[in-house]
């Protein structure tokens, strides 16, 4: 018998085509042809070369992958980017601005992050930043306790958590003893 | 990953004939379970049918005075919704102590009945598993077994169902509605899920073709006298070693008149023994009585090693969580 048979009975079935995915990626519109399994994590930093998305478990345990999906935090490594279709997606390089003299202005989080040094590799950053986006649309955190519960999808290997929750707090208006 | 096809349609008829007549196809909503799976190779369905655009993305009054869960609600915006959390803050509580807001946000109520154990060796594709591959054995039963189930086990398997949400939608008696290619019917939480017995490839009695379109939860929601514990290895985001939820009805004579209470991380299943239950009707709360009651619930609890602790933890975690919800207790 031939060794190969159990691959050579496998591999019969073409591969599905790709599809055309149209996504508003940080305010433009954008189209790409992906296969169905792109994650969307994959199409921002493999077709669109926006690699601030970090891509750190791939499973959704650490949150380096954070970005806002019409404006709710998500983990981009367990969406496929097909399923988001017409979906306006906010990334790290989407949030500061530029104004009429060409000047960048940083998301008041990312002055925030720089002022209290909150980091150290900064890999998980781009995540915590878009997750903290994220965590002030909610409205939700009012202490921060409420801060580190509902920032606790966000891992930092570095171990940055206290000057995290100060430089959240900070944009929030809340009180660091609370 | 493996490749697959892909389609999304609009209409509930459409999808579920889709699945039927395609050779293993899945649902997908949140994806956050079911792509995690993918990626490990634990699951290769050939066709996903995406049923994002679906209408059933509403939470709506029942004519019974309940609440209609519709089964593309995130877990999110069920905790956060306002009769919800006045009605039923019970399944607020258990939905917002489980996974991580960004997963709570992807993740559907639908979806949450269906998230598969997180046994370390159902994950693992080089190592025996019944669930994943009939027949092939278990890792855990003499493996490394801390998070593995002490309730209503088999020679099979001892999984645990990992959800906090079924938790309490089993101690409020939810009701899932599914529709299939032979029409709509209804199960009672209590037997949504299953024990594994010699068939743990089953997590659930819902047929091939079946989509969730609801969750029903009756009038009874429990919201003066209610406690969702949860216990796990680390403060936040981490599954449970051993959660309770408990819903007490308590007259003002400070009578109980009806409890329920249901274990998470224990079972195949949320577990609940109800003729435990009877034995706090006509009782008043205390300590000592909860300890009977507590007894009675994990009577036949197996360890098996690594997490013999969890009978004694369930015991003291089902006192614990008697206590708040009677008040005996502040929450900490």
């Amino acid at each position: 018998m031939q060794s190969t048979s159990i691959l050579s009975a496998e591999v019969t079935v073409a591969l599905p085509e790709k599809s055309l995915v149209t996504l508003t990626i940080n305010g433009e519109k954008k189209q790409l042809e992906l296969a169905p399994w792109t994650t969307l994590l994959d199409a921002l930093r493999e077709y669109l070369d926006l690699t601030g998305t970090k891509k750190g478990c791939d499973h959704g345990q650490c949150g380096a992958c954070t970005v806002l999906v019409d404006g709710k935090r998500i983990n981009s490594c367990l969406t496929l980017a097909v399923m988001k279709e017409g979906a306006s997606i906010t990334t790290i390089e989407g949030l500061a601005t530029v104004d009429e003299n060409a000047t960048v202005q940083l998301h008041p989080l990312q002055d925030a992050f720089i002022q209290h040094d909150a980091y150290q590799c900064g890999y998980c950053t781009p995540g915590q930043i878009c997750s903290a986006v994220g965590l002030m649309n909610e409205g939700r955190a009012k202490t921060t306790d409420d801060i580190r519960e509902l920032m606790s999808g966000n891992i930092c290997r570095c171990g940055a958590y206290p000057h995290i929750v100060d430089a959240i707090s900070e944009v929030m208006q809340i009180d660091k003893n609370s | 990953m493996n490749s697959f096809s892909y389609v999304r349609p609009d209409e509930i008829d459409v999808a579920i004939d889709d699945l039927s007549v395609h050779h293993a196809a899945k649902f997908i909503a949140g994806g956050t379970n079911l792509l995690d799976l993918m990626k490990e190779n634990v699951e290769r369905p050939a066709r996903l049918v995406d049923i994002n655009r679906l209408p059933l993305q509403t939470i709506d009054d029942t004519a019974e005075g309940g609440l209609r869960l519709g089964a593309l609600v995130t877990n999110a915006d069920t905790a956060y919704n306002e009769q919800v959390e006045k009605r039923y803050p019970l399944l607020s509580q258990a939905i917002l102590a489980g996974a991580s807001p960004q997963l709570r946000n992807m993740a559907t109520n639908g979806g949450n009945l269906f998230q598969r154990t997180r046994c370390y060796y159902f994950y693992d594709t080089d190592m025996p598993c019944n669930k994943r591959k009939p027949g092939s054995g278990c890792g855990a039963i003499n493996g490394y077994n801390r998070i593995h189930a002490i309730l209503g086990t088999s020679d099979s398997c001892i999984a645990t169902h990992p959800s906090d949400m079924c938790v309490a939608l089993r101690a409020l008696d939810a009701v899932v509605h599914v529709s299939g290619r032979l029409g709509e019917r209804t199960i009672p939480m209590a037997d949504f899920h299953r024990l594994p017995g010699n068939t743990p490839q089953y997590d659930n009695t819902v047929q091939p073709g079946e989509l969730v379109t609801a969750i029903e939860l009756p009038a009874k929601g429990f919201a003066d006298h209610y406690a969702y514990l949860k216990l796990r290895d680390r403060a936040s985001y981490a599954f449970a070693l051993v959660s309770v939820a408990v819903g007490l009805d308590i007259n003002n004579d400070g009578t109980i008149t009806e409890a329920r209470i249901a274990l998470g991380g224990v079972a195949h299943k949320p577990w609940r023994r109800p003729e435990s239950e009877e034995q706090l009707v006509g009782q008043s709360a205390s300590k000592e009585v909860f300890q009977l009651v507590a007894d009675s619930i994990i009577d036949g609890a197996k360890g098996y090693g690594h997490n013999t602790f969890k009978v004694e933890l369930a015991r003291r975690a089902i006192v614990r969580a008697l206590m708040q919800a009677s008040k005996l207790e502040k929450i900490s």
